[in-house]
């Protein structure tokens, strides 16, 4: 189980703001931390791997202190034993797929950095260096060799957010895998309401430091920001009314029959549930 | 002809070098990594020879190492060793002349590794040393490379600080730019031609294979 009660303040894309977390994740759960850039996502991991000091709080892993400002008690980075995936994947340049696995592994791990290879399906990529490989593969190697040292904590940054629809959908079924396999907890950093959906048991949805909602990303998601869209036309014709939609980005045309969309104003925010007929 | 002079100026050259790469390395690290406060002031100060006069630094050498003040003393009662005038005394002098050169590559070299390849190797559970051994220097060979030639090739070319601390002892201290010196004042310019040839030959040499090594045309003619 990891509690983690914290307070940090950060230099934000707005200015200042505080970083105020409370939260508990049960053994083995695998936890999504969803919210726009600059929420304090990546700080919440770095803080629990202890590459950011928390300015007061308490961390505990599995009834272990690894944080306590009232103690004075902050474990280094190097004792926690937890898997980080870094959102560039930080791979070991001068070091092959091999190298970069052994050198995270315990002595005497031969075995199991060999059984990593060939679980992330990468035993015929173990002589090259990281520069020769593609996004996913570099990817593979950076969860294999989180895995490398038998966390029992997995920290996952973007880890999917740089590569294309497929091996996006490839890699989070090995993730869901190994996450399984292992018997991890895992918490991840992620973007994707679709790919939280897939994986995560559950969300926490961060807004300016602060956990704004918790549950099933089932339940959670929906209401998130990704589902609303900004009316940027209305064209009436006799009994039905095209309202163009941008949404992140993108334009969504739909048309409503006139009656449902008399009170619409341009400018106007609309949150988008579908319903799929009986 | 009389190969002394530059037999001590590659002595002095390496010896120079290889001390300076053990004491740069931490130095860099620190500047490199550190927030302290201090850090602008030990950077202004291991930046200073690259502006001051040889002479500056040579006279002050002279005067901190003699025996007649406190610091020079204080060396000659306690260790025995005279700075003044001797090979030593260039050595340490040598140092501090070539410190920017060689703390300045590895120090922008560090800079430029991402911080999460350091963070990566902690996370693994690998000690601050390890990841500087194992991880972070293999990763800035160009630059270690870098700075231990230029700090090589401005040994080999120091004269002004050499001739006010080390004086023009035979054998001792009369390196090959002292000896150059006094065979043109002597006109001799046949000898001062001869050790002024070799000079400029091995430092182009020298430079030529950083170049070639820095820039991947080595690799890629063995290829």
């Amino acid at each position: 189980m990891i509690v983690l009660q914290i307070q940090k303040k950060l230099h934000g894309p707005e200015g200042e703001m505080v970083l105020n977390l409370d939260l508990t994740i049960a053994k083995n759960q695998l936890v999504a931390l969803y919210g726009a850039s600059g929420a304090g996502k990546t700080s919440t991991l770095r803080i629990l791997a202890g590459l950011m000091r928390p300015d007061v709080g308490k961390i505990l892993v599995n009834d272990e202190v690894w944080f306590d400002s009232q103690e004075g008690i902050n474990l280094k980075p190097q004792k926690r034993k937890l898997g980080f995936v870094f959102q560039d994947y930080a791979l070991f340049p001068h070091m092959t797929v091999q190298e970069n696995l052994e050198f995270a592994a315990a002595k005497g791990q031969l075995k199991h950095v060999q059984e990593l290879l060939e679980i992330m399906e990468l035993a015929r990529l173990a002589d090259q260096r990281p520069r020769s490989l593609s996004g996913g593969q570099q990817q593979r190697v950076a969860l294999a060799r989180a895995l490398a040292q038998r966390p029992k904590v997995l920290l996952l940054d973007e880890p999917l957010s740089a590569l294309d629809q497929e091996i996006r959908l490839r890699l989070q079924d090995y993730l869901w895998e190994v996450h399984r396999k292992f018997e991890l907890t895992t918490i991840m950093v992620s973007h994707d309401p679709q790919e939280i959906t897939k994986l995560a048991d559950v969300v926490f949805v961060l807004k300016n430091g602060e956990f704004t909602a918790t549950g099933a990303p089932a339940k959670i998601l929906p209401n998130s920001p990704d589902s609303t869209g900004i009316v940027v036309a209305v064209e009436k014709a006799a009994n039905t009314t095209r309202v163009t939609l941008e949404i992140e980005g993108q334009i969504l045309r739909i048309t409503l029959p006139s009656s449902r969309a008399r009170n619409l104003r341009l400018g106007q925010v609309l949150t988008l549930n579908l319903n799929t007929p009986n | 002809m009389d190969w002394n002079p530059l037999f001590l100026t590659f002595k002095l050259a390496l010896l120079t070098t290889v001390l300076l790469l053990i004491i740069s390395i931490p130095l860099a690290y620190w500047l490199a990594y550190s927030k302290s406060r201090s850090k602008p002031v030990v950077e202004a100060i291991v930046s200073m020879p690259l502006v001051l006069p040889p002479t500056v630094l040579g006279f002050y050498f002279l005067i901190a190492f003699s025996p007649n003040n406190s610091f020079g003393n204080w060396l000659e009662q306690w260790f025995g060793i005279q700075l003044v005038f001797s090979f030593s005394g260039l050595v340490i002098a040598s140092i501090i002349y070539s410190l920017p050169f060689m703390v300045h590559p590895i120090q922008s070299g560090l800079s430029g590794i991402s911080s999460s390849l350091k963070e990566a190797a902690y996370v693994i559970g690998k000690s601050r040393w390890e990841t500087l051994i194992k991880i972070l220097l293999p990763n800035i060979k160009p630059s270690l490379l870098t700075g231990i030639v230029l700090a090589f090739a401005h040994t080999v070319g120091e004269f002004g600080v050499i001739l006010m601390i080390g004086g023009s002892i035979p054998g001792k201290t009369k390196v090959a730019s002292i000896m150059i010196y006094e065979e043109v004042e002597a006109l001799n310019y046949g000898s001062a031609n001869f050790y002024s040839g070799i000079l400029l030959l091995i430092t182009f040499a020298i430079l030529l294979v950083v170049y070639l090594v820095n820039g991947g045309y080595l690799k890629r003619f063995l290829k």
